[in-house]
């Protein structure tokens, strides 16, 4: 890799976690101001991992992801105005507003879709790593979950079967701290990572708040998993900003104002990556600038595209229920 | 025409397609060298080989999800489930994951997935493993429905089920894997949606689903001694209904029973009947009944098993009664 094409790739790299952190604060102030349908569950905190990871893939290989699912999404490639569509269940929303925040997919990045069942996709992506075997595809599938997944018994059948069969699947963990409103060494016992490797799956921790450690693992067991050596698991130690969802707002209860304060100021993904980025002459303070602002002009923009566009006509309810049947409740002729 | 075994219809429509379209693979416990317990699937993989027959550890919810993965991905899976009781195990993966894709990626992903499995009582098998479960799927929009009553329809409704884009859920009497059927040679496929009048007939119409369907022309059998003349359905697939045909006997005999295996309370039975209610009301002569298996857990004993699902005794007295007019205020 030329040192020109690595500045290009890190420059993308704080471009997608601006995005991600752009998209939830806006996701974030449709909620407060009662212009978004139900809630969602923002990724803030967390884009180390999600960038990391889906910079080491290309655009055939397939993610699956979770009910916090919009870094994912955004980090496979998606566009701010079909995802603020979906999110506020307009026509033109990745999936025409029949899926929301908790099933948005891009099927055109490769991203199967967000999970609103807890390790509920753990077998979809093993089934597309069985896929990329059975038709001699290059494609990996990453399957990207929270540690409150680990309890789910899903898990552990896929990741035998991944491992008896040698799929590219790599199994992601997003170990935020929390599952929902509990710590989670209160439902996780042991080491989460061994319970991959009493499978003999080979397992990793790795600092999920550096994208730079997420992403150079990442490649090296994306190249592997291509050439058969996986599955892979990891385990990314991150931290989520706000509640388990938007309406979460008081959750001294579980856990402290100052232990927020901490990861915030101290292990912010992107202020890590861009005080690198200066220190080393990747990027200068006005640049950065400068792409801080166009990302933000880009989500108001979306955003207000979204607010104004039309929602579905009501004829769709019946539609998409099966591939062959336009509407699925017109009734054959009596 | 020749006869074969229901079983063996089942595995020449997997090994038909399997032929014709490299994307169809079989996935479950066991079906490999041992060809399930039941041998349906003997022979094909030494056919097709471990990578497209392959088996499993005993991992129900594991092994559907996978294949919903696949199925969205590119592939055709078949998934064998060895026992319809099973399916309480795959309830999320089936319902909330295959059931739900296309409809909520607003028809971007397809879930081309076929779930094999069984149903039937009388087997001595106790209350696990003897349920009849369809209409647990049945309820869930976006699954399809099939029930073969003969190796016929096994074979015709399988290949059709391979090359549906959506989930579909076959259901086969386990009992019935040694019953033969003529079946061609040639190549024939079964349209879902499409039911079949098995025996016309003037004066009442038995509905009968799966196994049922024997059940109701040996009851028709019956009633012909006396008279009567039953006329026989077979709906074969109960997702999507073919409620044209159904209304149209209705409508023609005014008496209608209809038989399934499932339980009897919030079921396939009850269903049939409120749509033939709803839509044929004034061309009927008699309530519309039920008879569905009894709402107990099966019960192990012959003595107790055999008297909770319909026979063609307990349906010919259920339309001498009907033909007498002595339904007409059972409410009282």
């Amino acid at each position: 890799m030329t040192k020109k094409t690595n500045t290009e790739d890190y420059l993308r790299m704080y471009r997608q976690m601006v995005r991600i952190r752009t998209f939830e604060d806006n996701a974030n102030k449709l909620y407060l101001s009662a212009k978004m349908p139900g809630l969602t569950h923002m990724y803030s905190g967390e884009e180390a991992v999600a960038v990391g990871i889906c910079e080491a893939l290309k655009v055939t290989d397939k993610i699956t992801s979770t009910h916090r699912g919009h870094g994912h999404c955004v980090a496979k490639g998606a566009a701010f105005r079909e995802m603020f569509c979906e999110l506020l269940g307009k026509e033109e929303g990745y999936c025409r507003g029949k899926g929301g925040s908790m099933h948005i997919a891009d099927q055109s990045n490769g991203n199967l879709g967000a999970n609103a069942i807890v390790g509920g996709s753990m077998g979809i992506a093993t089934g597309a790593a069985f896929t990329a075997r059975l038709l001699g595809k290059e494609d990996v599938t990453v399957c990207f979950f929270g540690d409150g997944a680990t309890a789910q018994g899903l898990m552990y059948e896929v990741m035998n079967m991944a491992a008896l069969w040698h799929l590219p699947v790599i199994y992601a963990c997003e170990n935020n701290g929390y599952s929902e409103y509990t710590r989670t060494e209160e439902i996780a016992a042991g080491s989460i990572c061994a319970r991959a490797e009493a499978f003999g799956i080979e397992a990793h921790q790795v600092d999920g708040q550096d994208v730079l450690a997420v992403n150079a693992l990442t490649r090296t067991l994306v190249e592997r998993a291509r050439k058969g050596e996986g599955p892979f698991f990891l385990e990314l130690m991150t931290y989520r900003y706000h509640g388990h969802h938007v309406g979460d707002i008081n959750r001294e209860y579980y856990r402290s104002k100052d232990e927020e304060k901490d990861w915030k100021d101290n292990r912010d993904p992107i202020i890590r990556f861009r005080s690198w980025l200066v220190e080393e002459g990747i990027a200068g303070e006005d640049e950065i600038e400068a792409m801080n602002e166009e990302i933000k002009a880009d989500a108001t923009a979306a955003v207000e595209y979204a607010l104004a566009a039309r929602y579905p006509d009501v004829s769709e309810v019946d539609m998409h229920v099966y591939t062959d049947v336009t509407h699925a409740l017109a009734r054959s002729p009596a | 025409m020749r006869q074969i075994t229901l079983s063996q219809a089942v595995n020449e429509a997997l090994a038909e397609e399997m032929r014709r379209d490299e994307r169809v693979f079989i996935i479950g416990e066991d079906v490999a060298e041992a060809g399930t317990p039941f041998k349906v699937l003997s022979g094909l993989v030494e056919e097709f080989g471990t990578a497209r027959v392959v088996d499993t550890p005993i991992a129900e919810p594991g092994f559907m999800g996978l294949a919903v993965g696949a199925a969205m991905t590119g592939t055709r899976p078949v998934v064998d489930l060895m026992f319809g009781d099973f399916i309480y195990l795959i309830m999320d993966q089936l319902c909330n994951q295959a059931a739900k894709t296309h409809y909520m990626s607003g028809g971007k992903l397809n879930v081309p997935l076929v779930l094999r499995t069984n149903l039937g009582a009388t087997r001595r098998s106790a209350a696990q493993h003897s349920q009849s479960l369809h209409a647990l799927v049945a309820h869930i929009p976006g699954l399809k429905v099939a029930m073969p009553s003969s190796a016929y329809e096994a074979k015709g409704l399988m290949k059709t089920a391979i090359r549906d884009d959506n989930p579909v859920v076959i259901f086969e009497d386990k009992l019935m894997y040694n019953d033969k059927a003529p079946v061609p040679e040639e190549e024939f496929l079964i349209p879902f949606g499409a039911a079949n009048i098995k025996r016309e007939g003037r004066d009442i119409t038995l509905i009968g689903t799966s196994s049922m369907v024997q059940v109701c022309e040996a009851a028709a059998d019956l009633l012909a001694q006396e008279g009567i003349s039953a006329e026989v359905i077979d709906p074969r697939t109960i997702v999507p209904l073919d409620e044209a045909t159904l209304l149209a006997s209705a409508r023609k005999t005014s008496r209608v029973i209809v038989v399934d295996e499932g339980h009897q309370s919030y079921g396939v039975t009850g269903e049939i009947a409120s749509r033939i209610n709803e839509q044929a009301f004034y061309h009927l002569d008699a309530p519309v009944l039920r008879m569905g298996a009894m709402d107990v857990p099966v019960p192990f004993s012959p003595a107790l098993e055999d008297i909770t699902v319909p026979t063609p005794e307990g349906v010919a007295a259920q339309a001498r009664k009907l033909m007498a007019g002595e339904m007409i205020h059972a409410a009282e």
